[in-house]
C-alpha cells in the first residue's frame, strides 16, 4: 500500500513544475513508543538522493526544496525504515515518527496489551497456561477452583459455575477475549460456555474491577484472554491430548498460530472432548456423559498505532445430568436422600439420553483500534453472540424426545473506547457501549415458558483514570452508568397473577387474556450506577498493600423477575417477582502481599455489602395432583458477606516448594438474621512440589484439599405425609454434608524431541484415595456421591 | 484501510440495526401438553347398585390452587367394585385424555392403590402390560366392613418392573392423590 503511494507520489513530483526552490524542510526524528528523540535518523529525499542526519536532539533541516511534494525516506539503526510524504510550501517544519524493531515493538504490544481496563488496585489471580493446560480435559470452572476464595455451584461434575468469594450467576461476569458473555449465566445449572482450551490465561478479580464491560459485577469478574501473537514471521502450534480413566474419555485439542512480521496474523483452534458415565467410589453415576465440540478462528492485523481483529469461536457441548436426580414431588425426593446409593443406576455407556442438556454458543467479534499522537487509542469493537440452549426431560407419549426448553439468546454490542496518557503520571480510559438483545423462547415444547421473551437495551458510559503519584502509590477512581430496557412478553397463570395481586397492581400491561393464562407486556427500566476507588501502595522491596472500594449494581435477571413453574432437578416450584429493583453492593478489600522468590503471601479480607440482595428461599408447601412441592420463591433482602483469602508458598529447598491456600467467607441475611444458603465452606488447600529444570523440568506435586463441613445454613427443611408408611418424614434438603479429605497426585515431564518440538508428558489421580464424598455445593448431592478416583494421561506437544 | 474500516463499521451497523427491527408481534401461547389436571376414579358396583367417583382436579397444574378433592359418596360394605382410571389435561381444550398415552406406554407406568390404617378395602389389578406386570388404570376394589380411612393412588412413570410395591417401584410420581373414604 505503501508502496504504491510512493510510486504514485514519485511520478507526481517528476511532473510537477518548479519553481521557488531554496525552501527548507525541518522537524524532528522520535520514537513512536515514548516519544523520545532519535539521533542520528538518516533522512533521503526521494527523487534528489538528498540526504541528512538528525542531530542530539533528534533535530534535521532539508534545505534547497521546492513547493512541491516530496518523498522522504526516514531511517535509523534501531527502527523500521519507513516513507514519508512531505508538502513543502515555503519554509515547513514536520516532525517524524518510527517505529521500534519488531522484536522490541513485539514486547511494547504485549505489556500494553495486558490488560490496562482491569482495576489495578484489587489483587488479580491469574492461572497462566501451563496450568491451565492441566485443566485441559475438565471446564472453566475446575481451572478456577484452584485459585483461593473460589469455589463452584456445581450439577454433577461436568455443570461447573464459578462461584467468587460466595456469589455465583448472575454476579459474575465472564469476559471471554473481550467479549462479555451472553450465554443465560443467570442459571444455577448453566455452566459458562467458553472452551477452557482456547484461552491462553484467565485472570480473577474478585470485585467489579472490569468497568470497561460491566457495573454489575457483585461478585467479581473472570477475564478469558488468547494468547498474544508475536508480530515476527512464525508458525507454531500444540496439541494436547488427555486421558481419563473415570468416565472412560479423552480430550483433544489443537491449536496452530501463523504470523508475519508485517503485522498479520492467523490462528485457528479446535477441540473434541467425550466422557462416558463417570463413576463415584462405589457406582456409576448414569448418565453423566459430556461430548464437547469446539472450534475457534482469529486473524488480524496488529501494528503498534493500528490494528484490526477477527474473531470467532463455536461451543458446542452436550451434558448428561445424572438420571437419578430427576423426580416428582416431595415423596420422590425422600426418597432419594434416605437412599444412600441414587435411585437409578445402570451399566456405563456413553450414551447421552435426558435429562440432559445441549447448548450451543456463537461468538463473532470485530474489533479495530488506531493510536492518535494527540489524545490516545482509540478502539471499536462490536461482537455478537447467539446462545442456543436445548434442555430434556424426562417425557411422555408424543413429547417423549421433544425438547422441554428452547432458548435463542442474541446478543448484539457495540463499544468504543478510548485509552489516553493525559500526562506521564495521569491515564485515561473512558468509552460508550450499545447493547441489544432479544431472547426468543421456542413455543413447540408443550412446556411453559421457564422465562419469557424479551427484548433488552443496553446503554453504558464510564470513565476510568489512574494516578500514578511516584513510585510507591497509585490511585485509581472510575465511574459507570447503565441503562437497562427490558421489553417483555410474559405468559401468567391466571392463578398466580391474582395470587400476587398483579391484577390489581398491574392491569395496564395485560396485552391478552386467555382460558387460564394472561399475556402481560411489562417494560422494565433500569438505571445502575458503579464505581470503584482504590489505591496500590508498594513498600520496602516486596511489599504491596492494595485497597479497593468498588460499587455494584445489578438489574435483576429474567428468572429472578419472571419464574414461575417446577424446577426439575431440584423438585421445587421457583417464582420470581416482578416488583424488584436493582441489587446494590458495596465492597472493601485489602490485600497485603509479599512477592518473594524464596517465600511470598497475600492476605485479603474483604467486606460485601449488598442491598436488595435477591435471595431465593423456600416459603411453602404448593399441593399439586403430582404430590406436594416446596416453593421457593425469590425476594430481596440486605445480605453481607465477610471472608478472608490466604495464599502463601515457600521454597524451603533448591527444587522444593510448599503451596498453601485458605478461604473462608461468612454470609448472612441482615434482614432475617440467618445463614444464606450456598456458602462455600471453610477449605484449605497444601501442596508440597518438586520441581527441577536441570532435569527435563521434572515436576511431582502432591496436593491435599480440605474442606470443612459448612454450619451456618438457613434451615429450610420441611416434613410431608408419606401415605404408604402413613408417617410424617422430614425432607433434609439444607443440612450440609460432612467434612471431606481429598488427595491429589500430579506429574509431568519434558522431553526435547527436536529442535522445534517439545513433548510433555503428564500423569496425574485425582481423589488418589478413592473418597466417598458429597460437596454442599453440589445441586445433585441428594442424590450421589461426588467423583470417585481418576487416573489422568496427558500428552503435550509444542511445535 | 481507513476505507475498510468505514465499510466494515457501516455495515455492522446495519446489521445491528436490522436486527433490533426484527419485531414480530406478540408470542402465542403454549399450553402444557402433558400436565395431568384431573383424574377421575369411577367405581362401578358388581350387580348395580350407586356409581361412585372419585374426583380430583387441579385446573392450574403447578399454579398456587390447590386441586379439589371430591368423593361423590360412599362405598357399600361388602360391594366388590370395578374401577377405572380416567386422566384429564383440562388445560388445553377440547380436555386431552392422558390415559391413552399412559395405556400405550404400559411398560412405563404403574398405579399403586395405599390403603390406609382403619379402610377395610381390598384392591387387585385390572389390567397389565406386555410383560404380564400390572399397570392399573382398571382395577377392582372390595369393600370390606363399615370403616373409613384414606385411599391413596400413585401413578409412577418409568418404575423399576416387576416390582412388590411402592417401596421398591423408582420412577417417578407423576400422580400422588389422597381421598377420604367411608364404608357404610
Amino acid at each position: 500500500m505503501r508502496n504504491y503511494a510512493l510510486l504514485i507520489l514519485l511520478f507526481s513530483s517528476i511532473t510537477s513544475i518548479s519553481q521557488n526552490c531554496d525552501n527548507t524542510l525541518s522537524g524532528t526524528v522520535t520514537d513512536l513508543h515514548d516519544g523520545s528523540a532519535l539521533i542520528g535518523a538518516m533522512l533521503i529525499v526521494a527523487g534528489s538522493e538528498q540526504a541528512v542526519q538528525t542531530d542530539f536532539d533528534g533535530k534535521f533541516t532539508i534545505p534547497n526544496l521546492c513547493n512541491d511534494t516530496y518523498s522522504i525516506q526516514v531511517s535509523h539503526p534501531y527502527c523500521l525504515t519507513k516513507g514519508f510524504t512531505v508538502k513543502v510550501s515555503d519554509n515547513t517544519t514536520k516532525s517524524f515518527k518510527l517505529e521500534h524493531h519488531l522484536e522490541e515493538l513485539n514486547e511494547v504490544t504485549v505489556e500494553g496489551k495486558a490488560y490496562s481496563d482491569k482495576s489495578k488496585t484489587i489483587l488479580e489471580n491469574t492461572i497462566a497456561k501451563k496450568e491451565l493446560e492441566r485443566f485441559s480435559s475438565g471446564s472453566l470452572g475446575d481451572a478456577l477452583n484452584s485459585l483461593s476464595g473460589v469455589s463452584s455451584l456445581n450439577t454433577g461434575n461436568t455443570v461447573v459455575k464459578p462461584l467468587i468469594n460466595g456469589l455465583h450467576s448472575s454476579r459474575v461476569v465472564i469476559i471471554n477475549n473481550g467479549v462479555r458473555m451472553e450465554d443465560q449465566e443467570w442459571g444455577a445449572e448453566h455452566a459458562p460456555n467458553v472452551d477452557i482450551n482456547s484461552a491462553g490465561n484467565l485472570t480473577l478479580i474478585k470485585g467489579a474491577g472490569a468497568l470497561q464491560y460491566s457495573g454489575d459485577a457483585v461478585g467479581g469478574v473472570i477475564v478469558a484472554e488468547a494468547s498474544k501473537v508475536p508480530v515476527k514471521d512464525s508458525l507454531y502450534g500444540k496439541t494436547l491430548f488427555t486421558g481419563a480413566s473415570n468416565g472412560r474419555g479423552i480430550s483433544l485439542t489443537s491449536q496452530l498460530t501463523k504470523s508475519y512480521q508485517n503485522g498479520w496474523y492467523g490462528s485457528v483452534q479446535g477441540t473434541l472432548k467425550r466422557f462416558g458415565d463417570f463413576k463415584a467410589p462405589d457406582y456409576v453415576l448414569s448418565n453423566t456423559g459430556i461430548f464437547e465440540r469446539d472450534a475457534s478462528l482469529h486473524f488480524g492485523f496488529n501494528r503498534f498505532d493500528f490494528g484490526i481483529e477477527a474473531y470467532y469461536s463455536l461451543f458446542k457441548n452436550e451434558i448428561g445430568i445424572l438420571r437419578a436426580s430427576h423426580l416428582g414431588g416431595a415423596q420422590d425426593l425422600i426418597r432419594a436422600i434416605n437412599s444412600d446409593r441414587p435411585l437409578i443406576i445402570n451399566d456405563f455407556t456413553y450414551k447421552i439420553m435426558a435429562p440432559k442438556q445441549d447448548v450451543t454458543h456463537h461468538l463473532a467479534r470485530i474489533k479495530g483500534f488506531k493510536r492518535f499522537d494527540s489524545f490516545g487509542k482509540l478502539s471499536l469493537q462490536y461482537d455478537f453472540q447467539r446462545n442456543n440452549r436445548l434442555e430434556f426431560d424426562i417425557r411422555r407419549g408424543a413429547d417423549r424426545d421433544n425438547t422441554s426448553l428452547d432458548l435463542q439468546l442474541d446478543t448484539h454490542t457495540l463499544m468504543l473506547d478510548l485509552d489516553s496518557h493525559l500526562t506521564d503520571e495521569i491515564s485515561l480510559k473512558t468509552g460508550v457501549m450499545a447493547r441489544y438483545q432479544n431472547n426468543f423462547v421456542n413455543p413447540n415444547t408443550g412446556v411453559r415458558r421457564l422465562i419469557p421473551d424479551y427484548d433488552k437495551y443496553d446503554l453504558g458510559i464510564y470513565a476510568i483514570a489512574e494516578y500514578q503519584l511516584n513510585d510507591q502509590l497509585l490511585l485509581e477512581a472510575g465511574g459507570r452508568f447503565d441503562y437497562t430496557y427490558m421489553d417483555v412478553f410474559k405468559f401468567y397463570r391466571t392463578s398466580f397473577w391474582e395470587s400476587r395481586n398483579y391484577d390489581e397492581l398491574f392491569p395496564e400491561i395485560v396485552v391478552e387474556e386467555f382460558d387460564n393464562q394472561i399475556l402481560a407486556n411489562p417494560q422494565l427500566n433500569f438505571y445502575n450506577g458503579s464505581g470503584t476507588l482504590g489505591a496500590t501502595y508498594s513498600f520496602y522491596e516486596d511489599y504491596k498493600l492494595f485497597f479497593n472500594y468498588s460499587i455494584a449494581s445489578r438489574a435483576p435477571n429474567p428468572s429472578e423477575l419472571f419464574s414461575e413453574g417446577l424446577h426439575h432437578s431440584a423438585s421445587r416450584i421457583e417464582l420470581g417477582d416482578l416488583r424488584f429493583n436493582s441489587e446494590i453492593g458495596h465492597k472493601v478489600s485489602l490485600t497485603f502481599q509479599r512477592s518473594n522468590d524464596i517465600f511470598s503471601f497475600s492476605v485479603s479480607p474483604y467486606i460485601n455489602t449488598i442491598s436488595d440482595f435477591i435471595v431465593i428461599e423456600p416459603t411453602k408447601i404448593q399441593q399439586t395432583i403430582r404430590g406436594n412441592f416446596q416453593v421457593w420463591e425469590y425476594r430481596q433482602t440486605n445480605a453481607q458477606l465477610l471472608g478472608v483469602d490466604v495464599d502463601a508458598s515457600y521454597a524451603f529447598a533448591k527444587n522444593l516448594r510448599f503451596n498453601h491456600q485458605f478461604s473462608m467467607v461468612k454470609g448472612y441475611d441482615c434482614t432475617r438474621d440467618e445463614p444464606l444458603i450456598s456458602m462455600p465452606p471453610v477449605n484449605t488447600k497444601n501442596e508440597i512440589v518438586y520441581q527441577n529444570p536441570q532435569f527435563n523440568n521434572i515436576r511431582l506435586s502432591l496436593q491435599s484439599e480440605y474442606y470443612f463441613r459448612q454450619n451456618e445454613y438457613p434451615d429450610n427443611n420441611f416434613e410431608v405425609f408419606i401415605p404408604e408408611t402413613e408417617t410424617t418424614e422430614v425432607v433434609v434438603v439444607s443440612t450440609p454434608p460432612d467434612t471431606y479429605h481429598l488427595l491429589n497426585f500430579n506429574s509431568s515431564i519434558d522431553f526435547k524431541a527436536t529442535k522445534k518440538t517439545t513433548l510433555t508428558v503428564g500423569f496425574g489421580v485425582t481423589n488418589l484415595l478413592n473418597t466417598s464424598y458429597r460437596n454442599y455445593l453440589n445441586r445433585l448431592r441428594y442424590y450421589a456421591d461426588d467423583l470417585g478416583r481418576n487416573f489422568l494421561l496427558n500428552i503435550k506437544i509444542n511445535y | 484501510m481507513k476505507k475498510v474500516k468505514f465499510l466494515s463499521t457501516v455495515v455492522l451497523t446495519t446489521l445491528l440495526f436490522t436486527a433490533c427491527s426484527n419485531d414480530d408481534g406478540t408470542p402465542e401461547p403454549v399450553n402444557e401438553e402433558e400436565v395431568i389436571t384431573t383424574m377421575t376414579v369411577t367405581l362401578t358396583p358388581n350387580g348395580g347398585g350407586t356409581l361412585i367417583t372419585l374426583q380430583t382436579r387441579d385446573l392450574d397444574g403447578d399454579g398456587p390452587n390447590a386441586p379439589v378433592v371430591d368423593v361423590s359418596g360412599d362405598l357399600a360394605a361388602g360391594v366388590t367394585y370395578n374401577g377405572t382410571i380416567v386422566l384429564l389435561n383440562e388445560t388445553v381444550n377440547p380436555p386431552e385424555n392422558i390415559t391413552e398415552e399412559v395405556e400405550e406406554e404400559d411398560e412405563d407406568h404403574q398405579f399403586f392403590y395405599t390403603i390406609g390404617s382403619g379402610l377395610d378395602v381390598t384392591t387387585a389389578y385390572g389390567n397389565f402390560d406386555n410383560n404380564g406386570n400390572p399397570l392399573g388404570t382398571d382395577f377392582t376394589l372390595t369393600a370390606g366392613s363399615v370403616s373409613s380411612g384414606t385411599l391413596t393412588f400413585t401413578l409412577r412413570h418409568e418404575p423399576t418392573k416387576p416390582n412388590t410395591g411402592l417401596g421398591d417401584a423408582g420412577g417417578e410420581t407423576d400422580i400422588a392423590v389422597a381421598f377420604n373414604v367411608t364404608i357404610q
